[in-house]
């Protein structure tokens, strides 16, 4: 039996296993962390840092953070949330996100939290990058505007179809996500039903010929921001 | 006092939020019970008449002519808006932004598959305004007040956000109502 203990989240106690990170006894007890390059089942490497929160008054990404007995965590503060609407809007600008004829468009992470946190438009100067598609795989392409370097494919590709397709290169500002082959994505053994294919939170790793399917009023967070079937858990 | 008056443009857009302010079906009827427009394609007045309070801006600046339209928008109005995605961050337009204006020129009079242009001229005439080396959203030009995101924002966004600022009450926008598609 792992062993139980209790910390507290904006002064609300929640109970947490030993092994267990701040955001996943969060999200267990229905409070919700803001995240981005966060997903479960996946090993976390709190890159983004949307889920930045405050442990007994230091700053830490929530979904690397282990929990521990008795911390004290900040989570809803008007400071936390200032410096994640500060993040998400850095990604905005960071790439060329063109929400209008994006597939990814009202199923995408990166747009919903945009939502949620009321963007209305982003305080930082547009940098419009020149970034790379990669069109030469049958089924599925790669538009790099849309990245935001979360590493999820990177982490599935390699810890759960064993492939490691994919691979961050370069630093900084130039830093991208590349395909572990000479060439293209079509000389990689990526297919369609891998796990890398399905986390993606923006519209890089796209399957071809699916696009649109799902009506504007029935996506994802048409109707209610993300993170609201977390907050319903708390009853 | 008279009524408040709106005044509307489109500088480097599509003229698809004119279209969506035009979709608040008969509450038309209601918003010039509320204002008068002022400089704007609706009623096709080429140049204010005086002080406006709401002016709506549509596209982003790809031209010397838009800059100048919006420069003159922020001198008149009172309150700025930047309408829509292509106002907000360039839109489609600004999908140049990484192509130098060279290659652009090129392709659009040169070497593009449809193009016939035996003299290989690139349109030159001194009145044409000069294109900017990127498209620009408006709040990198001049100060905007608000912004209404979406391609087109819906018709109820416009309204909500008019009325709201019209009757000097804050704009409280519903989840539904702020989306960038």
């Amino acid at each position: 039996m792992s062993e139980k203990f209790v910390f507290t989240i904006d002064g609300v106690e929640v109970k947490a296993t030993q092994g267990q990170s701040i955001l996943e006894a969060a999200t267990e007890a229905g409070i919700y962390i803001p995240s981005l390059c966060y997903m479960k089942d996946l090993i976390p490497h709190g890159s983004c840092r949307v889920c930045t929160v405050k442990v007994d008054g230091r700053f830490q990404a929530g979904c690397v953070q282990p929990a521990a007995p008795g911390i004290k965590v900040e989570n809803d503060t008007p400071e936390l949330m200032e410096i994640r609407k500060d993040i998400i809007e850095m990604l905005f600008v960071e790439g060329n996100h063109y929400c209008m004829f994006c597939e990814k468009s009202g199923d995408c992470e990166l747009q919903a939290l945009g939502y949620r946190f009321g963007i209305a438009a982003p305080k930082h100067k547009y940098l419009f990058p020149d970034r790379k598609l990669d069109a030469t795989h049958p089924e599925i392409f790669i538009d790099r505007n849309r990245c935001v370097l979360c590493g999820r494919c990177v982490n599935a590709s390699r810890d759960v179809d064993g492939k490691t397709v994919f691979e961050f290169v370069g630093r900084g500002i130039d830093k991208t996500v590349a395909v572990n082959s000479d060439a293209n994505l079509s000389d990689t053994d990526i297919s369609i039903g891998d796990k890398s294919m399905d986390v993606c939170p923006v519209g890089c790793i796209i399957k071809k010929g699916v696009g649109f399917k799902t009506p504007i009023g029935q996506r994802t967070y048409d109707h209610e921001p993300i993170g609201s079937d977390i907050e319903r858990r708390k009853g | 006092m008279g009524k408040p008056k709106v005044a509307t443009t489109s500088l480097a857009g599509c003229f698809g939020c004119h279209m969506s302010l035009l979709d608040i079906d008969d509450r038309i009827l209601d918003l010039v019970e509320l204002v008068d427009f002022d400089k704007s394609p609706i009623d096709d007045i080429k140049n204010f008449t005086g002080r406006v309070t709401v002016g709506l801006i549509e596209g982003g600046c790809c031209n010397e002519h838009n800059v100048h339209v919006l420069q003159d928008f922020r001198k008149h109005c009172d309150i700025l808006i930047s309408v829509g995605d292509c106002a907000i961050m360039g839109g489609l337009p600004a999908m140049r932004n990484n192509i130098p204006l060279k290659e652009c020129f090129d392709e659009a009079y040169l070497t593009g598959p449809t193009v016939y242009n035996p003299d290989g001229i690139i349109p030159n005439d001194k009145a044409l305004p000069l294109i900017l080396d990127k498209v620009y959203p408006c709040h990198e030009v001049v100060k905007i007040d608000y912004h209404l995101p979406g391609c087109p924002p819906p018709a109820d966004t416009l309204w909500e956000a008019l009325v709201a600022l019209l009757s000097d009450k804050p704009i409280e926008l519903p989840y539904e109502l702020i989306k960038y598609d």
